[in-house]
C-alpha cells in the first residue's frame, strides 16, 4: 500500500511536492515552522545532489549556506541595492563561485578527506567572516537587512506578510525542486549516480569523474545558497553561525534522517528535525542529546532514513 | 614594528608554538593511527580530548594527586575508546567508510552535551600541579615549567609509541594491518582485536592531550571542536599513516597558530587553513604521504 503510494509519488515528484507545500502551512502547528521546514529543505535538497547522488559527503556545506545568506544580507542591508532579485542573485553567485573554488580543492582528495576538508574550508570561511566586521556583524550578526516588495512585470508584491513570503519562497523552492529533477533525469543526472555506484567503472566509460563531480559540487551550492539567501530573508538577520560547523552538521542531520539519495527525503529530515526541535524544546535545553541520540540510532539502524525505508524497493537509491 | 619584538618575546613564543603542537601531535597520531588502520575518521576524537580534561579536572578534585590523575585521566578514556568501538563503530565495519564519521559526529554531539549538563556550560580552570609551578629562567627567555613537562611527556609518549609500533609483534601486526588488511587476516590473525586495541590508544593519546592541555588553555565542553578540525588539518598536512607527518605537521601548525597569534592574532585560526590550501596544491599526499594511500 505504502509502496504503491510512494511509487504513483515518484511519477510526478515535482507535482506532488507543489501540492503538499501548498497547504503545509495549514498543517503545522504555526506557519512561521512552515516557512522553515521549506527553506532548510531546500538546503538538504541541495546537500543530498552532492551527497545522496553524487556519494560525496561534505561536511562544509554551512560555507554555501552562509555565503548565500551574507550574499543576500550584505546586498540589502550594506549595499543598499534596490531590487531583492539582486539579492538573491548575490546568494546564488557567492556560493557559486565559492563552491567552484572549494570544489576544486576538496576534490584533490577522495574519501573522508574530501569530508574532512570541506569542514576545514567552511571553517576557514567562518573565521574570515567572524573578523570581517565591518561587512559581516562579526559576532553580532549582520543587522538591518530589510525585505523589499518583489517587483514582477505589472506586479509589485509585499512579503511582509508570513504567507506572502512562505508562497514567495515556494515559488522559488519549487523551481528549484523542477531544476533538481530536470538535473537527475539528464544525462549527467545518470553520470553523477554511476560516480556514486562507481567512480572507476564511470571513469572507464571515459566521463571525467573530476570535471562532474566538480559541477555536481557547484550545483549543489547554489541550491544551499539560495536557501541560505531565503533564510537571511525570513530572519532579516544573519549570525555568523550560519557559517559554522553546526550548520553542517544539521544539514547532514536532516538529510540522513530524510533519506539521502531520495527525491523527497531532504523536505521529510527538515520536517521531521524542525518539528522534533520545537517539541523538545518544551521539555528539555538538551536538544544536541536527544538528535545526536537519534542520528546516531538512524546511523546505526535506519541508514536509509524515513523516506528511504518508507519507500521501500531494493537497495537503489534511484526514483524518488 | 617587527624591530620593536623583542628576541626573548620571541623565543617565547616560538616555544609555545611547540607546546601547542605537541597537543596536535598527540591529537593527529590517535586520528591518524586509527584511521589509517580501519579506515574510521573518528569525529568524537575532539570530545575524547576534551573529555580528557574534564576526567583531569574530576580526578585532581577527587584524589588531589596530578600524578595519579595525569595516569588515571587518559586510562579513563582509553576504556571509553574500547566501549565506543565495541558498541558503536563496529557495526559499521563493511559499510560505507561515511557511515563511522557521521556516527562519531553524532556522538560528538552527545558527549559535548553531556559534559555541559554534568558540568555546566561555563568554562573551568585547571591549576598546573604544586611541583611544576613558576617559571624557568633560560637567560634568554623566562617560561612556565609546566609547559617545558608537556614537551618532554609528549616527547616521551611518542618514543614509546614508536617503539610499541616499531618493535614489538602487535605493533608489526598493526603495520601490516594498515597496508594491506586482507593479507593480515588471510595469515590468521583476528584484526578485530587490533581494531579495538587501537581505537582504544587513539583515544587515550587523545585524553592524554586533554588532561596535558588542561591546566594551559581554557577548559570548556566545545575545547574539542575546533581541535579535532586542526588536527585533521595537521593529518593532511603531514600525510594520513605517517607518524613522522604528524610530529612535524603538528609542530609545524603549532608554530604557525602561535607565530600569527603574535604578529597579526586576527589571522591566527584562518593561518592554519591556509598552510592546508598550499600544501594540497603543491603535494595533495602531504608532507610525508603517499599517494593514493587508504583514500
Amino acid at each position: 500500500m505504502i509502496r504503491r503510494l510512494a511509487s504513483a509519488i515518484a511519477a510526478h515528484p515535482v507535482l506532488v511536492f507543489l501540492t503538499i507545500f501548498a497547504v503545509f502551512p495549514f498543517l503545522v502547528p504555526y506557519k512561521a515552522l512552515a516557512t522553515q521546514v521549506l527553506i532548510y529543505g531546500l538546503f538538504a535538497l541541495g546537500f543530498n545532489l552532492l551527497y545522496g547522488y553524487t556519494g560525496l559527503l561534505s561536511f562544509g556545506h554551512a560555507a554555501y549556506w552562509g555565503l548565500g545568506a551574507y550574499g543576500a544580507g550584505i546586498a540589502l542591508a550594506k549595499l543598499k541595492v534596490g531590487s531583492l532579485w539582486v539579492a538573491l542573485g548575490a546568494s546564488i553567485a557567492l556560493p557559486l563561485v565559492a563552491g567552484t573554488v572549494i570544489g576544486f580543492f576538496c576534490l584533490r582528495r577522495r574519501g573522508i578527506y574530501f569530508s574532512m576538508l570541506t569542514l576545514a574550508f567552511a571553517q576557514l570561511l567562518y573565521f574570515i567572516a567572524f573578523h570581517l566586521a565591518d561587512w559581516t556583524g562579526g559576532d553580532d550578526g549582520l543587522r538591518g537587512i530589510t525585505v523589499l516588495p518583489v517587483h514582477l512585470p505589472g506586479l509589485t508584491l509585499s512579503l511582509d506578510a508570513p504567507l506572502a513570503f512562505y508562497y514567495f519562497a515556494l515559488v522559488l523552492v519549487s523551481l528549484a525542486v523542477a531544476g533538481l529533477q530536470r538535473i537527475l533525469d539528464s544525462p549527467f543526472g545518470a553520470v553523477l549516480q554511476a560516480i556514486r555506484e562507481n567512480a572507476d567503472r564511470a571513469a572507464a566509460c571515459g566521463y571525467d569523474v573530476t570535471r562532474v563531480k566538480l559541477l555536481s559540487f557547484a550545483f549543489s551550492a547554489v541550491f544551499a545558497g539560495l536557501a541560505g539567501g531565503l533564510d537571511a530573508l525570513r530572519l532579516s538577520v544573519v549570525p555568523v553561525e550560519s557559517l559554522y560547523w553546526t550548520t553542517s552538521g544539521q544539514v547532514v542531520i536532516m538529510t540522513l534522517l530524510g533519506g539521502a539519495g531520495t527525491f523527497f527525503g531532504p523536505f521529510v529530515g527538515a520536517a521531521t528535525y524542525l518539528v522534533l526541535e520545537d517539541r523538545v524544546a518544551v521539555v528539555t535545553e538538551s536538544w544536541p542529546l536527544v538528535i545526536g541520540g537519534v542520528f546516531m540510532l538512524f546511523v546505526l539502524f535506519l541508514p536509509r532514513g524515513i523516506w528511504g525505508t518508507l519507500r521501500g524497493g531494493f537497495h537503489g537509491r534511484q526514483g524518488a | 614594528m617587527m624591530l620593536d619584538v623583542s628576541v626573548s618575546a620571541l623565543a617565547a613564543q616560538v616555544f609555545t608554538g611547540l607546546v601547542l603542537g605537541g597537543i596536535f601531535v598527540l591529537l593527529a597520531t590517535g586520528l591518524s593511527l586509527i584511521f589509517g588502520l580501519m579506515t574510521v575518521v573518528n569525529f568524537a576524537h575532539g570530545s575524547l580530548y576534551m573529555l580528557g580534561a574534564y576526567f583531569g579536572f574530576f580526578l585532581l578534585g577527587l584524589t588531589r594527586n596530578f600524578w595519579l590523575s595525569l595516569v588515571l585521566a587518559p586510562l579513563m578514556v582509553f576504556v571509553l575508546g574500547l566501549v565506543i568501538e565495541r558498541v558503536l563503530v563496529r557495526p559499521l565495519y563493511g559499510r560505507s567508510v561515511d557511515d563511522p564519521l557521521l556516527l562519531t559526529f553524532g556522538l560528538s554531539l552527545v558527549v559535548v552535551e553531556a559534559v555541559r549538563i554534568t558540568w555546566g556550560k561555563i568554562g573551568l580552570t585547571v591549576d598546573p600541579p604544586r611541583a611544576l609551578a613558576g617559571a624557568v629562567d633560560l637567560g634568554f627567555m623566562t617560561f612556565p615549567l609546566y609547559r617545558f613537562f608537556v614537551v618532554a611527556v609528549t616527547a616521551l609518549v611518542l618514543i614509546g609509541l614508536w617503539l610499541f609500533l616499531e618493535k614489538t609483534d602487535v605493533g608489526l601486526i598493526i603495520r601490516a594491518g594498515s597496508r594491506d588488511p586482507l593479507m593480515v587476516r588471510a595469515l590468521g590473525l583476528d584484526l578485530g582485536r587490533i581494531w579495538f586495541l587501537v581505537f582504544g590508544i587513539g583515544a587515550g593519546l587523545a585524553g592524554l592531550a586533554g588532561i596535558l592541555a588542561g591546566p594551559m588553555r581554557p577548559v570548556y565542553p566545545e575545547m574539542g571542536i575546533t581541535m579535532v578540525i586542526e588536527s585533521f588539518v595537521v593529518v593532511v598536512v603531514g600525510g594520513m599513516g605517517s607518524l613522522l607527518g604528524a610530529v612535524v605537521a603538528g609542530v609545524l601548525i603549532g608554530e604557525v597558530v602561535s607565530l600569527t597569534t603574535f604578529f597579526a592574532p586576527k589571522l591566527s585560526e584562518i593561518m592554519v587553513f591556509v598552510v592546508m590550501a598550499v600544501v594540497l596544491l603543491v603535494r595533495p599526499s602531504g608532507l610525508f604521504g603517499e599517494a593514493g594511500l587508504l583514500e
